[in-house]
């Protein structure tokens, strides 16, 4: 099996600190990769610099390769909003668009890129719900706000406003940290649903989480990558001290 | 003891002096809508709305022409100034660390301290001097006048909008003229809608702008390289005239203006329920 | 398994769209930023154009009169045609200064009423009726100056005044009603609004620390107060220097009230006077000749030079406190 990026020495700065420091590591396709470690770690800059979104902070730059199948993301003439349509993103606080219905929101990508086929679009809506549980839930309502759901539906939202374009990966950014355990628990159904057919990278500070949903973890410490593996062998069988300590609670 | 006492008694002074001066500033604003609307009320009749000014002697007559003509100069100024201040505001909120943002953003705040007679006499400078007075000329003073509050509104109300919006439409492989178009205005609209409501309840006001380059004109609205007549002149020159009639027009037009200027701010301020 | 994802027939089509589309939406990101920047970088051109413009309509004038207009005390466009602004400028000098004489200590007070004393949910409504002053347009603050509050100035304020300091020179003369000083309390009522705003929005910049601090200390309200009002003051001398901008340039009201008398200097504070403003929005649509035309031109520049040196400077000074100001709140 293939692996969906190849990250080659891979660096990332916010002006001059220097948060990510010479990251190499193989995502595989078709399985949840989470990315774990204290905060402050470079987590969630390590996955925006997956999609290109680590470059629109101000004074944020990147430096390595992220091959993706195959391809330098960051090569030359390589348009970013390409990147980004290939590679969808959920993040932490739900965010539909305020002012869009529920509808709106899983179409708008479609939208925004130029299909026009209200078929194509209907059909992709539900498809796009259907597949982030939430079609059930909505059908009757989809001329309703988006933000008129709960927290744990406008996270599902989201995801299903990211299938909408069909990426071929997920990443997602602490997708559970504004949630309550119950909508915590529906998200992690869909992400192992969601694994089927997706790449997933996630980012955790939640070790059960971690272990309960994902295939491979990578351990984060300090913006360099102590540890990366099998999820079963990184909680079982650490290799790095760090790692042990993080993992059993035992850090600072 | 004695020596707290005293600074009770200073406390309890400076208390009633910031009230005394708040109640002292309110005072004018009550006493100009009352007299304006006590003295205007009786002038509003049918006929001032469909008739021109009066010539000397003339019994009646209206600000019709003014109202028309006001209208003529404010949309054109809206046409030039809405388009400059709302891109530029836009540019400043979206590339807000750019050079030219920072540079622009202090002049566009030092124009907007610029008195507006000297607005005037720059367009009569630049443009009557080459096609004479005219409803072009105003509207070019007032266009102005206007880029500097919607650009700023603008710029404040896309700043609002959460970070996280933006980034929901990049993610999806928007490109970001089409995020900032569609998603970011779209968010803000209400604020940017707002802003420009403001510049034009506040042109709708402006009376030395026009002055210099329409001058007085009393008859109907005649083509836009010539002048038009005008609500806030109106109540300018009448209230400069002997005649009893004329002075009651002048009431009549402030009246007018005043709702339309007071009434613009009112709805913003009940639209949105928040300061800008 | 591998479970890989058969693209449907969908997907195909939209991949064939994107890549169609990826040139050009390059250059649409681009695009926009330069169409965004050409429109930000008018308003610099607009405001050197002003610039411009004023200085080449002022040239004949400049040429004939040099720094002597700045100095001339005659204004005589009908015979001699010889033009000076002294007078003018005094004008505008005293009547912004009563306006600040008389509009800041009650700005101070409206600003710390709203930011320190008042309820929030309340002083929002108060600050919105303040701001409505801002809003009611100059001519009609003008209209209101000559029919209601000259006659009430006039009947009940300025025969007192002169009964209790007639022996002051300022207070002496006759009086009509109109003249400098009721300029001045135009003006004041129309400086308030922006001169309270500014301030306000300093003293609810100034952290709770600092309230916190003075109240542990025991001290009473004013006591606290008064360390948020030194904790600011820099930037409420740039509120006030903003508030003598709106005074200079304020045009129609004061041409309305003051009289519009071209003289050195007044013999009281009721006598009539002239300011720059008045005298272009007076004159301009009269001015028959070049150098006339070209004289108050000049009077314009010597008032744009004024204001974009107020403005300036107070920008700079409320810009700079704010900064300072947030910045240690923000720790």
């Amino acid at each position: 099996m293939a692996p969906k990026f190849e990250i080659e020495d891979l660096n990332a700065w916010f002006g001059t600190k220097h948060v990510l420091k010479n990251i190499n590591m193989k995502i595989e396709e078709n399985a949840v990769t989470a990315i774990i470690g204290p905060s402050g770690c470079g987590k969630t800059t390590f996955i925006r610099c997956l999609n290109r979104m680590h470059e629109i902070t101000p004074g944020a730059r990147a430096s390595g390769k992220v091959l993706f199948n195959g391809l330098d993301i960051y090569g030359d003439g390589v348009d970013p909003v390409m990147i980004r349509r290939k590679i969808g993103m959920v993040f932490q606080k739900p965010n539909p668009f305020p002012m869009m219905s529920i509808y709106d929101n899983v179409a708008a990508g479609l939208k925004l890129n130029g299909v026009k086929n209200k078929k194509i679009i209907d059909a992709a809506v539900r498809r796009s719900l259907e597949l982030a549980n939430l079609w059930d839930e909505v059908k009757n309502d989809l001329n309703k706000s988006g933000a008129s759901l709960s927290g744990g539906q406008q996270q599902r939202l989201c995801i299903a406003r990211a299938l909408a374009v069909e990426p071929e990966v997920l990443l997602m950014d602490e997708p559970c940290s504004a949630l309550d355990p119950i909508a915590t628990a529906k998200i992690e159904a869909l992400i192992r649903k969601l694994a089927e057919n997706y790449t997933v990278v996630i980012v955790t500070h939640n070790m059960q989480q971690a272990a309960r949903v994902s295939d491979y973890t990578a351990f984060l410490y300090l913006g360099e990558l102590m540890e990366y593996g099998p999820t079963k062998q990184i909680f079982e069988n650490p290799k790095h001290e760090l790692t042990e300590k993080y993992i059993t609670g035992k850090f600072g | 003891m004695n020596h707290y006492k005293f600074r009770l008694v200073k406390d309890r002074v400076a208390f009633l002096l910031v009230h005394l001066s708040l109640t002292l500033a309110l005072i004018p604003l009550f006493s100009v809508l009352y007299e304006v609307v006590q003295k205007g009320i009786s002038t509003i009749t049918i006929d001032f709305f469909i008739s021109p000014t009066p010539t000397v002697g003339e019994k009646g007559g209206g600000a019709a022409n003014a109202i028309q003509g006001t209208l003529i100069t404010i949309g054109l100024a809206s046409l030039i100034g809405i388009p400059i201040g709302l891109m530029s505001g836009v540019f400043l909120s979206e590339y807000s660390e750019h050079r030219l943002s920072i540079i622009v953003r202090f002049f566009n705040d030092v124009l907007s301290g610029i008195p507006s007679i000297i607005i005037g006499v720059f367009a009569y400078a630049l443009i009557v001097r080459s096609i004479g007075f005219s409803v072009i000329a105003a509207a070019f003073a007032l266009a102005i006048i206007m880029i500097p509050i919607v650009t700023r509104t603008t710029e404040e109300a896309l700043k609002l909008v959460p970070m996280s919006i933006r980034e929901a439409a990049i993610a999806l492989g928007v490109p970001r003229w089409k995020t900032v178009v569609t998603i970011v205005l779209r968010s803000a609209k209400k604020a940017v809608v707002t802003g420009m409501l403001l510049s034009i309840a506040r042109i709708a006001g402006e009376s030395a702008p026009v002055l210099v380059t329409m001058g007085y004109w009393r008859w109907w609205f005649a083509g836009l390289d010539r002048p038009a007549a005008n609500l806030a002149l109106n109540v300018f020159v009448f209230a400069m005239s002997p005649f009893e009639s004329w002075i009651a027009l002048a009431w009549g037009s402030a009246l007018v203006l005043i709702l339309l200027v007071l009434g613009i701010n009112f709805a913003v301020r009940i639209f949105t329920r928040e300061r800008y | 398994m591998k479970n890989s994802r058969k693209p449907s027939h969908f997907l195909c089509k939209l991949n064939t769209q994107y890549f169609s589309r990826l040139k050009w939406q390059i250059g649409g990101d681009n695009l926009f930023k330069i169409i965004g920047a050409l429109f930000a970088s008018s308003i610099l051109l607009l405001l050197g154009l002003m610039v411009y413009e004023l200085i080449n309509g002022s040239w004949l004038s400049i040429q004939t009169f040099g720094s002597g207009f700045l100095i001339g005390t005659k204004w005589d466009p009908a015979i001699s045609r010889v033009f000076g602004a002294l007078p003018l400028i005094l004008g505008t000098i005293v009547t912004s200064a009563i306006a600040l004489l008389i509009g800041v200590p009650i700005s101070l007070g409206i600003s710390l009423a709203l930011s320190e004393y008042m309820p929030k949910k309340f002083g929002f409504a108060i600050s919105f009726l303040v701001e409505l002053l801002a809003a009611v347009p100059s001519v009609i603050y003008g209209l209101w100056g000559i029919f209601v509050l000259i006659p009430f100035l006039r009947d009940h304020v300025y025969s007192r005044l002169q009964a209790l300091f007639g022996f002051v020179p300022a207070f002496s003369g006759s009086i009509y009603g109109g003249g400098v000083l009721t300029g001045g309390i135009v003006l004041a009522i129309m400086i308030i609004p922006t001169v309270s705003s500014v301030m306000r929005d300093l003293f609810s910049a100034v952290p709770n620390s600092q309230r916190e601090a003075m109240i542990a200390l025991g001290a009473t309200k004013w006591e606290t107060v008064k360390t948020v009002i030194s904790y600011a003051r820099s930037g409420v001398i740039g509120a006030v220097i903003l508030g003598l901008g709106r005074a200079v340039g304020e045009t129609m009201a004061i041409t309305m009230v003051i009289g519009n008398k071209f003289q050195v200097w007044p013999s009281s504070l009721f006598d009539a006077w002239y300011t720059m403003s008045a005298i272009i929005a007076n004159e301009l649509l009269e001015a028959t000749y070049d150098l006339y035309v070209s004289a108050l031109m000049n009077v314009a520049l010597v008032l744009l030079f004024v204001t974009l040196v107020i403005n300036i400077l107070s920008r700079l000074i409320v810009w700079r406190t704010l900064k300072l100001v947030r910045g240690i709140s923000k720790e």
